[in-house]
C-alpha cells in the first residue's frame, strides 16, 4: 500500500493489514505523524504531538502483534480531542486557563482505547472548555476546514474533524455537548457519533455541561465508529452516570440489512428554514435508505423550537459551576502579582477565559440567582422533559429519525463569530438530542459546492447499533464517505 | 423588659466512614496537610464524584435513631460559593431534598424530664478543606485532607429557650451518634461543630426577634458561654431602643463575647441546583428495615429501662446513660453482683473522678466491673465500713488485686466482734474519766457531740476497722451504765 492509500484507510482496513502483518503499527504510526507534519501547519487541527510516546505504544503493539495478541485497535494510531485528559501529556481543553495543565491519570476513554492497543499520536484543538460550533474560539488558534481553508471545520470538535477529514489519523475521539462530534463531521465529511448519554463514561472528560457532554469516535465510516465505540463503551464504576448495561459488539453486531426500518421524518427539522441544497442531499440519502427496504414516515417533534433556549440555559448553568474551580489557587492559569484573593480570582479568570467562555459563564450564573431559578433553571428543566417526551412519542411509531446534521456547509471565518445566536443556530438539529439523552450519528450525503453535508440520524436511546446499521447501509450504497478533501490545493 | 431566648441549632456532624463521601481518600484526624486529598478532593478537571455508601447508612441509621422520616429519594445540590479552601467552586449538599426529614428528638433535662426539640431536616454534604492563616507569613496555606469529609448537617427548629436545652440537646445527640456508631461527635477536633441561630422576643410574645448566627461554637461549654454573652448583647440593644442586625458572627472565647463576621444582607446567593454529575439516592422500605435491624438499644431506651429495671433515680439514669461505655460498665457490674445504686454511685463519684483526674477513658479502666462488684458485695455484707472501702478502692486502681485479696492484705476487715469492740469501748471510758464527767452533766445535744470524741478514740485504737454502727450503740450503751 502507498503512503496515500494507507491515510485514506478505514480502520477496519488497517486493522487487518496489522494483523495479517502487512504493515506494522510503527510504520503506520511515522506515516500519520509525517502527515500530521506536513498539513498541520495549515490546518492548526493538532495542539500536541507525541511522537515518542506513539512509537512506543506502535513497538509494543508490533510485539503482541507478531505474537498473534490483539485487541480491538491494536497498533491502530489515533488522535483524542483535547478535551480528554492524558496521563503525563498536557491537556489544555483549547484553553489559555489550561495551556500547561499536565494531568496525572487517563480520562477512562484514553485508557480503554489504549487498553484496546490503540496508539496515541495526540491531542486535537478545539473549541475552548467546548464551547463554540466554528472552533475559532480555541486558545491555540482557528482550525481550518481541509475543504476550503477559509472556512471553519464546525465545532467544538472541530480539530478532530480537520484532522481525520485530512489524514492526520484514521480515528479520532471527540465530545457531544450539543452537536460538538455531528456538526463538524458534517462539515468535514465524516462519520461522527454521539453515543447514548451514559454509555461512555465521562471520568476524566473536562466537564462543560455534566447532564449533556457525552464522547464518541469519528472516523471515515460507520464500521470503523462500531469499532471505536465498542473500545470505549461500558460501565465506570469512576461514573455514577454511565449506564450499567451490557455494551454489545456493536461490529459485530453491524448489519446493512435495513428491510422494515421506519425513520420518522420530523416536520419541524424540514421546514422552510431548511436551505433547498441541504434538503435535496438529506432526502437523496433517505432515498438510498428507502430504496434499500426503509419506510420515511412524516412524525412531529412539537416542541423543537424550545430545544436552543433550553440548551443554552441548562449547559451554561452547568458550567458556571464546572468551571468555577479554575481560580488560579491549586492549577492552571494563574494571573502575575495578585493584590489580594479577589484580584486573584478576578484576574485569573479574566486572563485565563476566552470571550465565549465568559458569556456562557456569565448567562448562566444569572439563569441560577436567586429570583431567576424558578424563571430560567427550573423552567428549562421542565422544557427539556417535554422535548424527551416528543422523541418518545415519535418512537411509538418509528425506529429512528432522519435530518440535516447542520443547517448548511461549513462557513468562512468570522461570519458568525460576531452573532453569538446565528452561531447556536448551528446546532439547531443537534441540541434536542443531548437534551433527551438519545444517540446521534453525522454521515456525509454528498457535497454543495464541493463542501461536505451531512445527514443526522437519532436513535432510541441505547439504540446505537440501528444507526450505525443504517449509516453503514448508506455507506454500502453511495460512495460519500470515501470522498476526501484535495489537500494538495491548501494554502498555509 | 423581660426577654425570652428564642433557638434553633445547625450541628454539622462529620461521619465516621473510612473513606470521603465522595472518594476514596481516608478520613483520618491530624494527618500531615494534603496528604488525604486525591485528584477528586483537589477538584481537578474530569474528576467525578463517586458516593459512598456507608455516608447513605450513616445518614439513615441517624434520621431512625430519631424516629424521622427517610427521605425516599434524595438529590445532592450544588452549592456555589468562591472560597480558596473549597476546591470546585461549589459544595455538594443536598438542598431541595434531603435525606432525614422531620423528626422529633426528646431530651432528657438534668433534672430527669423530656424536652421534646423538633428537627426539621438533616442531609449529606462535603466538608470543606482548611485555610491556614498563621503557618507562613504574608501567605495562607490550605490543607484539603478535611475537604471531602462527609458531614451530616442536622437542623433543628426553633425549639430552644434556654443555653441549658441548648447544651443538654447537644449532649443528647452526642450521645446518640456515639451509641449509634456513626460520628465520634468529638467537638475539639471539629467532628461535631454548632451554629446557634439566635433572637429575642418580648415574654408572652409569639412574633420572632430579628436573629444572629453564631457560627462554629466548638465545645459544650462555649456553646453555653457564647448564648450567655449573645443574649446580653442583644438585650443590651434592644432595652436602649435599637434593632438587632441580621447577620453571621463568631465566638471569642478569650474575650467571651460574640463578634460579627459578615452581615448577611449581603449574603451570598449560592444558585444551588441539582448536582448532574450524582444520581438522586433512592431508599425503599427493605434498605430502611434492614438498617433498623441493626440499631443498638438507643440512650433514650436505655434511661427508661435503668429506671424501671434497676430503680434508678432519673437523675442517676441521666448520668449513667450518654456514654454508652459507662452504661455498659455499669450493667456489668450489676450483673457481677454489685447493687444497682451503690454501683451508679461507685461509677459516678468516685471512679469518674479518678478517671478523670488520670485522664483515661472508662474502656481502659484499671478496675474492672467485677472488681467494683465485689468491692460493693463487701460493703453490703459489713465487711467493710465506707472509710475502709475507700481504701480498698485506692488499692483496687493500683492494681493490688481483688477486694478479698486487699481486705486480708492490708488486714482491713472491719471489727464486728462484739466482745472485742466492747473492750476497746472500757478501756477509752476508763482512759478518759474527765471527758466521761463533761458527757454525763451535758444535756442530750451536748452529748451526741460529746459521742463523737469517743468514737473517734475508738475508730484510731482500732485502725479505722471498728465497725462505728456497733461502737455507737456499745458506746451509748456503756456511757449510759456510767451514770
Amino acid at each position: 500500500m502507498t503512503d496515500t492509500a494507507l491515510l485514506n484507510a478505514s480502520v477496519c482496513e488497517l486493522r487487518q493489514q496489522l494483523r495479517d502483518r502487512t504493515v506494522s503499527s510503527e510504520e503506520l504510526t511515522r506515516a500519520y505523524l509525517n502527515n500530521i507534519e506536513r498539513h498541520n501547519p495549515a490546518l492548526n487541527a493538532v495542539i500536541t504531538v507525541c511522537s515518542e510516546h506513539a512509537l512506543e505504544s506502535a513497538r509494543r503493539a508490533d510485539t503482541a502483534l507478531a505474537k498473534g495478541e490483539h485487541g480491538l485497535l491494536t497498533g491502530v494510531p489515533l488522535l483524542h480531542k483535547d478535551i480528554f485528559c492524558t496521563r503525563d501529556i498536557r491537556t489544555t481543553c483549547g484553553s489559555r486557563m489550561l495551556s500547561e495543565f499536565v494531568p496525572a491519570y487517563d480520562a477512562t476513554v484514553v485508557s480503554r482505547m489504549k487498553a484496546e492497543g490503540a496508539v496515541m499520536l495526540g491531542k486535537c484543538n478545539m473549541d475552548e472548555f467546548a464551547m463554540g460550533s466554528s472552533n475559532e474560539t480555541s486558545f491555540f488558534g482557528a482550525v481550518k476546514n481541509p475543504w476550503a481553508t477559509d472556512c471553519v471545520p464546525g465545532g467544538s470538535s472541530g480539530g478532530s474533524a480537520a484532522a481525520l477529514a485530512a489524514g492526520m489519523a484514521p480515528l479520532v475521539t471527540g465530545t457531544d455537548t450539543g452537536g460538538s462530534i455531528r456538526q463538524p463531521a458534517s462539515l468535514c465529511g465524516v462519520t461522527g457519533l454521539k453515543p447514548t448519554y451514559g454509555r461512555v463514561s465521562r471520568l476524566g472528560i473536562i466537564a462543560f455541561a455534566s447532564s449533556l457532554d457525552q464522547a464518541g469516535p469519528l472516523a471515515h465510516t460507520a464500521e470503523d465508529c462500531a469499532i471505536a465505540l465498542t473500545a470505549m463503551s461500558g460501565i465506570d464504576a469512576g461514573d455514577s452516570t454511565s449506564a450499567d448495561l451490557p455494551v454489545p459488539d456493536f461490529h459485530d453486531a453491524l448489519t446493512p440489512d435495513i428491510q422494515g426500518l421506519r425513520i420518522g421524518l420530523p416536520r419541524e427539522y424540514f421546514n422552510d428554514d431548511l436551505s433547498g441544497d441541504v434538503r435535496e442531499r438529506v432526502m437523496t440519502a433517505l432515498s438510498v435508505l428507502e430504496k434499500a427496504g426503509a419506510t420515511l414516515v412524516d412524525i412531529e417533534l412539537p416542541h423543537s423550537h424550545y430545544a436552543i433556549a433550553t440548551y443554552y440555559v441548562i449547559a451554561p448553568a452547568e458550567a458556571s459551576a464546572n468551571l468555577a474551580r479554575y481560580d488560579g489557587v491549586r492549577f492552571g492559569y494563574r494571573c502575575d502579582d495578585p493584590a489580594d484573593l479577589e484580584d486573584l480570582y478576578l484576574r485569573s479568570r479574566s486572563e485565563g477565559f476566552g470571550e465565549e467562555v465568559q458569556r456562557r459563564i456569565l448567562v448562566g450564573t444569572y439563569a441560577l440567582s436567586a429570583g431567576f431559578y424558578d424563571a430560567y433553571f427550573n423552567k428549562a428543566q421542565q422544557v427539556r422533559r417535554v422535548i424527551a417526551e416528543d422523541f418518545q412519542r415519535a418512537f411509538e411509531q418509528v425506529d429512528m429519525i432522519a435530518g440535516p446534521s447542520a443547517p448548511g456547509i461549513a462557513f468562512p471565518f468570522g461570519v458568525k463569530q460576531q452573532d453569538p445566536v446565528s452561531m447556536y443556530m448551528e446546532d439547531i438539529y443537534t441540541l434536542a438530542v443531548n437534551l433527551a439523552g438519545l444517540p446521534g450519528l453525522s454521515t456525509p450525503a454528498g457535497l454543495i459546492d464541493g463542501m461536505p453535508v451531512g445527514l443526522q440520524l437519532i436513535g432510541k436511546a441505547f439504540d446505537e447499533q440501528s444507526i450505525l446499521n443504517a449509516a453503514h447501509r448508506l455507506q454500502a450504497d453511495t460512495d460519500w464517505h470515501t470522498a476526501r478533501p484535495n489537500l494538495g490545493a491548501m494554502t498555509q | 423588659m423581660s426577654w425570652e431566648m428564642v433557638m434553633g441549632l445547625e450541628v454539622h456532624l462529620q461521619l465516621a466512614t473510612q473513606s470521603k463521601i465522595f472518594s476514596g481518600s481516608a478520613t483520618t484526624f491530624g494527618a500531615e496537610p494534603n496528604v488525604q486529598a486525591d485528584a477528586v478532593d483537589l477538584g481537578m478537571p474530569g474528576m467525578l464524584p463517586v458516593l459512598n455508601e456507608q455516608a447513605v447508612r450513616f445518614a439513615v441509621k441517624f434520621g431512625l435513631g430519631i424516629g424521622a422520616r427517610i427521605g425516599e429519594r434524595s438529590v445532592f445540590d450544588r452549592k456555589n460559593y468562591f472560597y480558596p479552601d473549597l476546591p470546585k467552586g461549589y459544595q455538594v449538599s443536598q438542598f431541595f431534598s434531603p435525606i432525614v426529614c422531620e423528626g422529633v428528638f426528646d431530651v432528657p433535662m438534668e433534672d430527669g424530664t423530656l424536652c421534646p426539640i423538633r428537627i426539621t431536616r438533616a442531609h449529606l454534604e462535603e466538608d470543606a478543606g482548611k485555610s491556614v492563616h498563621d503557618a507562613f507569613s504574608r501567605e495562607t496555606g490550605i490543607d484539603l485532607n478535611r475537604a471531602g469529609t462527609p458531614l451530616l448537617e442536622i437542623v433543628t427548629e426553633p425549639d430552644f429557650r434556654s443555653a441549658e436545652q441548648a447544651v443538654a440537646y447537644l449532649k443528647a445527640l452526642h450521645s446518640l451518634v456515639t451509641y449509634l456508631g456513626i460520628s465520634d461527635g468529638n467537638m475539639a477536633e471539629g467532628s461535631m461543630r454548632c451554629d446557634i441561630n439566635i433572637s429575642l422576643r418580648e415574654k408572652g410574645s409569639d412574633a420572632l426577634g430579628t436573629r444572629t448566627e453564631i457560627k462554629n461554637v466548638n465545645s459544650f461549654r462555649f456553646v453555653e458561654r457564647a448564648i450567655h454573652s449573645e443574649y446580653e448583647r442583644q438585650a443590651d440593644i434592644l432595652e436602649s431602643g435599637g434593632t438587632i442586625t441580621q447577620e453571621t458572627r463568631l465566638y471569642d472565647a478569650e474575650q467571651n463575647v460574640t463578634r460579627s463576621m459578615r452581615s448577611k444582607e449581603v449574603a451570598n446567593d449560592y444558585r444551588y441546583f441539582p448536582e448532574p454529575d450524582l444520581l438522586p439516592i433512592v431508599i425503599d422500605e427493605d434498605y430502611i428495615e434492614g438498617i433498623r435491624a441493626t440499631l443498638p438499644e438507643l440512650p433514650a431506651t436505655k434511661r427508661e429501662r435503668f429506671i424501671s429495671q434497676y430503680g434508678l433515680t432519673g437523675y442517676d439514669a441521666t448520668l449513667l446513660v450518654p456514654n454508652h461505655s459507662v452504661a455498659d460498665y455499669f450493667e456489668s457490674v450489676v450483673k457481677a453482683g454489685g447493687a444497682a445504686k451503690p454501683a451508679a454511685n461507685w461509677i459516678l463519684g468516685d471512679l469518674s473522678g479518678a478517671l478523670n483526674r488520670a485522664e483515661v477513658d472508662i474502656t481502659a479502666c484499671p478496675i474492672s466491673a467485677e472488681q467494683v462488684a465485689g468491692l460493693i458485695v463487701r460493703i453490703e455484707d459489713g465487711t467493710l465500713s465506707s472509710k475502709l472501702a475507700k481504701q480498698v478502692f485506692d488499692a483496687l486502681w493500683a492494681g493490688e488485686g481483688d477486694t478479698d485479696d486487699i481486705i486480708a492484705a492490708r488486714g482491713l476487715k472491719q471489727v464486728s466482734d462484739s466482745g472485742a469492740l466492747e473492750a476497746m469501748v472500757d478501756e477509752v471510758i476508763a482512759q478518759n474519766p474527765d471527758q466521761v464527767a463533761q458527757y454525763l452533766a451535758a444535756d442530750e445535744t451536748k452529748q451526741k457531740k460529746l459521742s463523737g470524741f469517743f468514737v473517734g478514740q475508738i475508730m484510731k485504737a482500732s485502725k479505722g476497722q471498728a465497725n462505728p454502727q456497733m461502737v455507737n450503740e456499745l458506746l451509748l450503751m456503756k456511757l449510759s451504765d456510767q451514770s
